[in-house]
């Protein structure tokens, strides 16, 4: 256990078994919305996110365009540039330009979390411990989840199918209880997306919810500017 | 469309997000408005991304209601994602068997 890798990947495992059962939800998800098996896995293994990964599927499945999955994909997943950048403060010299542009792939918002909870500073191996068992949990969960959505009888399935958004809940209401402003901002997006939703309905819906994202944290960094501790979050 | 140019999309615009930063940015953002606006985004599009999705989420309004709402007060009493997640799931399948 003294090598960092094996370090990094004992850091990994609750982050592997949470990934997988949500991946299992993804899974499920991704072949209800038409894609097959394979399709799925190679999702979450090229990708490694899940609100990405949900948007993606929605955009696929509506046949929506290749502009509208670029938005979709730069909107919900630019908190990792943050995360990016917040970590790359905090890499030590081993950190050549090769491993940041290996290990860069692998910045989730847990990986983050733990990453930027340990003190000293992050070696290659220890990243790419933690990485490794994230991702063997996120695309064999997604496989299994995949697979199995066709063999498991449909009230288990169809049931699955809220998983990832229980998860969503989970990040978005502690803080929301903690901080006015975060309750603010995601009361705010979701009464923008539900006027979308049930009365705009021309539009998109990967540019329903980034209209809505944009709309809700701007009105948020307007009222309620953040002076300090960027990166502590979601 | 091919499935394939979607997921190479996917990835290729995700990669990108993280690799810029972790690779060539050095430097604080300085700007308030944008560091405010970084910091409310993930909220902000994971809430938009849940509802009402959620409701439709397993094809059955009142089953995902009550997984909904098991869902709330669980992440309220700051229960482990995981815990929440299949909580949520597990309480909209009970519902489904009535």
């Amino acid at each position: 256990m003294h090598s960092p890798f094996f370090k990094g990947m004992s850091h990994g495992i609750p982050i592997a078994l949470g990934y997988f059962s949500v991946s299992f939800g993804f899974g499920i998800k991704a072949v209800m919305s038409g894609l097959s098996v394979t399709a799925a896995s190679l999702i979450s293994l090229t990708n490694l996110t899940s609100a990405g990964q949900a948007a993606g599927v929605d955009v696929i499945a509506a046949g929506g365009t290749i502009f509208e999955m670029i938005l979709v994909q730069l909107t919900i997943n630019l908190r990792y540039s943050l995360m990016s950048l917040s970590l790359s403060q905090k890499l030590d010299k081993k950190f050549t330009m090769p491993h940041r542009l290996l290990a860069s792939y692998g910045i989730t918002d847990e990986i983050f979390a733990v990453c930027s909870s340990q003190t000293g500073l992050l070696t290659p191996a220890y990243m790419y411990g933690m990485i490794f068992i994230a991702t063997v949990g996120w695309v064999l969960g997604t496989f299994l989840g995949a697979s199995a959505g066709q063999i498991l009888p449909q009230s288990v399935s169809s049931a699955m199918g809220i998983v990832l958004y229980g998860m969503f809940l989970a990040i978005i209401i502690p803080p929301a209880k903690k901080e006015k402003s975060v309750l603010f901002v995601i009361s705010l997006a979701a009464a923008l997306s539900m006027v979308f939703y049930y009365f705009i309905q021309n539009i998109s819906a990967g540019f329903a919810m980034i209209i809505s994202a944009v709309i809700a944290a701007a009105a948020g960094a307007l009222l309620f500017p953040v002076r300090e501790n960027i990166g502590g979050q979601a | 469309m091919s499935t394939g140019i979607y997921i190479a999309v996917m990835a290729g615009v995700t990669y990108i997000i993280r690799m810029i930063p972790f690779t060539f940015f050095t430097k604080k953002i300085k700007s308030e408005f944008v560091r405010s606006f970084l910091h409310y985004i993930p909220y902000a599009v994971l809430s938009a991304m849940t509802l009402p999705a959620i409701l439709y989420s397993t094809g059955d309004m009142m089953t995902a209601a009550v997984g909904t709402v098991v869902a709330v007060i669980l992440a309220y009493f700051g229960c482990p994602l995981i815990v929440v997640a299949l909580a949520a799931s597990l309480a909209a399948y009970i519902a489904g068997l009535f």
